[in-house]
């Protein structure tokens, strides 16, 4: 028989203050108050003073209400009828079917051994221009979108998903909106991959707090599944949502903001999730991708910016594009010195050439005098948004690389595109 | 000495002790299950102990017992060093997964040495003659180096060899002298010793001025922004700018002993690079694999974030121990940035009034005492060996202005800042020549690399300009400028970190190759329009390019070479 304790001594914010003794650090707890019942979680010990986060919220708990430990971390259950399941962000089903009780595995594990993880090699092929030649994807890595609200990121998300030919996708949804929630599910129905797809999805409509278990939930799983010689998509929106629920709990329990009201550690938060991302080195991979949008559309705001620091590059979604400058896949020379010869230097200099128009353009519209150069490059500006940026362009890597030799070769003479002689001579269209 | 466990917050455990507790100490936490959590004190208030925990406090709980050590945070120091993957605390990782598999196991510590291993001993000095720390008593052959066995650096009296073993192969653990001091008291000696990490260990007559240039092979350091060997320098930028693979680079090409890379606080997957590759990588200079100089302390973000904090000094002290041998060691850093985060949380946790952006008050203090570990030393016995310091910082927003850079930046000799606008426009490395500033010199001389300089300023301006009045609005002269500072940066500056040749640049080659720039540069070219100026400038930047991809000495080498001197010759015409 557990033990119950009744003795609450503080309620502020979503954090309570319970008198308990042999309970330990980072332990669940579960609060039964006239509300109803709310899963808690250890989050500082000092004497018998015990402080929880109460992931349903506080409101409505009562000094009188009961606690009651479960001598365990938060833990998530891992078999195969989680397949084609919904959850909430506290793990209950969110599709009226049964309760899963199984084999529960305990979440935030320790992490990988760096030594153990393989060098990631496999590309994924996505069929969009803008990812496949400049940025490739890689297997198992860890990379957000950075958006913001009203683009379509959670439409890229889904397509990716789609077309990334994982054997199992988990979606995590943090203060989704329910329609965005049923596009996914609609999307996967589409694509026929519902039936090795988990959904752990937390909407706007449920309380803040409990969305901070939406990763960690997720990435058990996958993890699990990954262990298993599995390859594991993971999709993570809105991960704003979770670091904004960070900050909620970090005030509360009076820490010292280190910028904007976000603690100092939000740093090590979202890289022990994003860390998570792995290839094993003898068993199977878990790939991240994550929405981010971008509060004010500043990337210079702590979730964006620390979440550059941690993962392996970002894509920018802007004007239904992404854009050529600042998305970046670090481990793209992992795989795009494998396709063909020609797929580096086209990269590189088709970049470089977009860079050169952006300019010309400056000038232009500052009314300056362009020079025969300048129309070569406003001409190429446009021909590459149209044949390759735009993101309704779904073609496969090698006919992508065609098309940019085309354009080139509609636009320039081969020394004005810096690419080397050798490139340029196996390459370069003839006429 | 015990005590118990009154309060837990995040990685911060308060222990009551019930007897003498030292100052930075280490203690271990003893969690219901057995497993034993390695922790430092890192504050002490009356008979509470604040102690850091290197490991996930998960599952510990009040009145727990805490074992509290007299030793400081130490690591070994022997033969064995080299080629290994530590974690922040010495504890190698690829014996922690032979023995626990794919994770890591809070509370699993394995000795940074291996006790197997038998080293071929040969003494340096017969029993009888006097001797104190840090002197000689013998040495084994470590890879490609002669790895010197010293008195250990904390016995600072004088003592009297009483034996010393004869030539033979012993294990790190196996006795390998006896000394006496002058009380008669004797000590058994063996290959190893420990040495507390935050204790600086330099032993040596005096310290030099560091000033024989590292030559790192990547030419817009070498040439602009010299480092030299014993110094220190900064590589701050915004994320994804090329610090990790400019520090990558480095690692490889840098004419030094040994490397040591810190990776602390950062990505798994980036050491997983370098421990794949570099062993299969050959060091051209000793034709032996890459990894046999080279050492790695790989503390990632996902890692328990006290030991990052102690994983920059465990390599600042591996990197000292070499440097006692007389050897020249590198080390590099990545990110500092991390390693301030983790001391800006603890800060946090002990609830110290906290300066700017969070950071504790001592931040500056930290930073400067960390890179003042470097530096090129005259040892007891007449060498010199050095150490040099490279950290990379991760500002906040990518903004310059904050605690970490500015304090870093008041006590470094060299400043490589990344720039974001370069590394969006693909110009690598993205160090901005305008902006990085070096107290160094290196293999250019200063006059030359000076007046390179100038025209790369000017030519900025000019396009400055050129964005007010227009490419109509400026003269020819000016236009000319722009197009030669622009092709300084694309065919010098620049370097392709992917091509066998290009990737890295002797010293020699450099200081050719820059004469030609330099000539270029000041070349009186007589030109009457603006597109006929920018069609030379394609032209000679195409042949600097592709001399760039040349090897030394081929065909095409040479080839290219007297293309590029009859432009010269000819003016251009
Ligand atoms: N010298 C280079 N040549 C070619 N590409 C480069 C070079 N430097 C960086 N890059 C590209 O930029 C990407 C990011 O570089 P890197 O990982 O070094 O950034 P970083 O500054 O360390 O970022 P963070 O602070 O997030 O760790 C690389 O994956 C690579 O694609
Ligand atoms: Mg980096």
């Amino acid at each position: 028989m557990r033990k119950y304790y009744d003795e609450i001594t503080r309620i502020a914010g979503n954090v309570i203050t319970v008198t308990a003794t042999g309970v330990g650090y980072d332990e669940l707890a579960v609060i039964s108050s006239k509300r109803g019942t709310s899963l808690a979680q250890v989050i500082r010990l000092e004497g018998d003073q015990v402080s929880l986060q109460v992931f349903a919220g506080t409101q409505g708990v009562s000094t009188e209400d009961r606690v009651q430990f479960l001598n365990s971390p938060m833990q998530v259950p891992f078999t195969d009828d989680l397949l084609g399941r919904v959850f909430d962000g506290a793990c209950r089903p969110r599709d009226d079917r049964a309760i899963l009780e199984e084999n529960k595995v305990s979440i935030g594990s320790p992490t990988v051994n760096p030594v153990r993880r393989r060098m990631p090699d496999h590309m994924v092929h996505t069929g969009i221009p803008m990812i496949d030649i400049f940025n490739s994807l890689v297997e198992s890595q860890k990379l957000p979108i950075f958006s913001v609200a009203g683009e379509p990121y959670n439409e890229l998300l889904a397509r990716v998903g789609l077309q990334a030919n994982a054997d199992i996708i988990i979606l995590g949804g943090m203060g989704l909106r329910h329609d965005d929630y049923l596009k996914f599910r609609d999307a996967f129905e589409k694509g026929g991959v519902l039936g090795r797809t988990i959904m752990f999805i937390h909407t706007a409509a449920d309380p803040v707090v409990e969305c901070l278990l939406v990763p960690d939930l997720c990435l058990a799983v996958g993890e699990q599944y990954a262990l298993q010689n599995k390859r594991v998509l993971v999709l993570l929106t809105d991960m704003t949502a979770f670091s904004d629920a960070l900050k909620e709990i970090s005030i509360i329990m009076e820490q010292i903001p280190s910028n904007r009201g976000y603690p100092g550690d939000l740093y090590t938060q979202l890289a022990r999730r994003y860390e998570k991302a792995v290839d094993f080195d003898g068993a199977g991979s878990m790939t991240i991708l994550a929405c981010v949008t971008m509060p004010g559309d500043d990337v210079t705001h702590p979730v964006p910016d620390n979440t550059g620091y941690i993962t392996e590059g970002q894509f920018y979604l802007r004007n239904g594009r992404i854009e050529p400058f600042g998305s970046l896949s670090r481990l793209k020379q992992q795989v795009n010195g494998k396709t063909r010869d020609d797929h580096r230097a086209i990269m590189d200099a088709c970049i470089q050439l977009y860079a050169l128009c952006r300019e010309s353009r400056e000038k232009r519209d500052m009314g300056f005098e362009m020079s025969p150069w300048d129309h070569k490059l406003l001409k190429y500006g446009s021909l590459f948004e149209k044949k390759i940026m735009e993101l309704s362009v779904n073609i496969p890597l090698f006919e992508a690389l065609d098309r940019c030799w085309n354009i080139l070769a509609e636009c320039f003479d081969p020394a004005e595109t810096g690419i080397r002689r050798a490139v340029i001579d196996a390459h370069w269209p003839k006429k | 000495m015990n005590g118990r466990i009154v309060a837990v917050y995040g990685n911060i455990v308060i222990a009551e002790a019930n007897g003498q507790v030292f100052q930075n100490s280490i203690g271990y936490c003893l969690r219901q299950d057995g497993a034993k959590l390695l922790s430092e004190v890192i504050r002490v208030r009356g008979r509470l102990a604040d102690l850091q925990v290197f490991e996930e406090t998960r599952g510990l709980k009040v009145g727990d017992t805490v074992e509290f050590q007299e030793e400081m945070l130490s690591v070994v120091l022997g033969p064995g060093l080299l080629g290994q993957i530590y974690d922040g605390l010495q504890n190698p990782l690829p014996q922690l997964a032979a023995q626990i598999g794919f994770f890591l196991e809070p509370g699993k510590y394995i000795h940074g040495l291996s006790a197997e291993t038998r080293w071929p001993f040969t003494s340096a000095r017969p029993a009888g003659q006097t001797v104190t720390a840090g002197d000689t008593l013998g040495s084994v052959p470590e890879g490609i180096f002669t790895h010197q066995i010293k008195v250990p650096f904390r016995m600072n009296q004088e003592y009297r060899i009483e034996k010393i073993a004869e030539p033979g192969e012993y294990t790190v653990e196996h006795p390998i002298a006896q000394l006496k001091d002058q009380n008669g008291v004797e000590y058994t000696i063996t290959m190893q010793q420990k040495w507390p990490v935050k204790i600086p260990l330099n032993l040596a007559r005096r310290r030099l001025m560091p000033q024989d240039p590292l030559v790192t092979r990547i030419r817009i350091i070498d040439s602009m922004f010299p480092v030299v060997r014993g110094g220190t320098y900064c590589i701050p930028g915004p994320f994804g700018a090329g610090k990790t693979v400019l520090q990558q680079i480095t690692s490889r090409h840098a004419e030094v002993d040994i490397v040591i890379l810190a990776a602390c606080g950062e990505r798994a997957g980036e050491v997983v690079e370098t421990l794949r590759e570099f062993p299969e990588l050959i060091d051209p200079r000793t034709g032996k694999s890459l990894m046999e100089r080279t050492i790695i302390i790989c503390n990632t973000s996902a890692m328990p974030v006290a030991a990052r904090e102690a994983s920059v000094y465990t390599a600042a002290t591996l990197g000292e121990y070499y440097r006692q041998m007389g050897l020249n060691v590198l080390l590099l850093a990545d990110s500092t940035s991390r390693w301030a985060q983790a001391m800006r949380e603890v800060s946090g946790r002990l609830e110290e009034i906290p300066g700017e952006e969070a950071f504790p008050a001592y931040l500056e203090s930290r930073i400067a005492a960390f890179y003042e570990r470097a530096g090129a030393l005259e040892l007891t016995d007449g060498s010199t060996g050095s150490l040099t310091i490279g950290g990379t910082v991760s500002p906040a927003g990518g903004n310059f202005e904050e605690p970490v850079t500015q304090a870093t930046l008041k006590v470094v000799g060299a400043f490589h800042g990344l720039s974001r606008a370069r590394s969006d426009a693909r110009r690598y490395p993205s160090i901005d020549p305008l902006d990085s500033w070096s107290k160094y010199t290196g293999i250019i001389d200063p006059d030359k690399s000076i007046r390179a300089r100038r025209i790369l300023r000017r030519g900025n301006e000019v396009r400055q300009m050129m964005t007010v009045v227009g490419e109509e609005g400026t003269s020819v002269d000016d236009y000319l400028v722009a197009l030669k500072a622009d092709f300084f940066d694309n065919c010098y500056l620049q370097q392709n970190a992917f091509d066998a040749v290009d990737a890295a640049t002797p010293a020699q080659r450099q200081q050719f190759v820059f004469d030609k720039v330099l000539t270029v540069l000041e070349l009186p070219l007589e030109v009457q329009e603006k597109d006929q100026a920018r069609q030379l400038m394609v032209k000679i930047s195409d042949l600097f390019r592709n001399w760039n991809y040349a090897a030394q000495d081929t065909e095409e080498y040479q080839k290219i070479l007297e293309q590029i001197d009859s432009f010269i010759a000819a003016k251009g015409k």
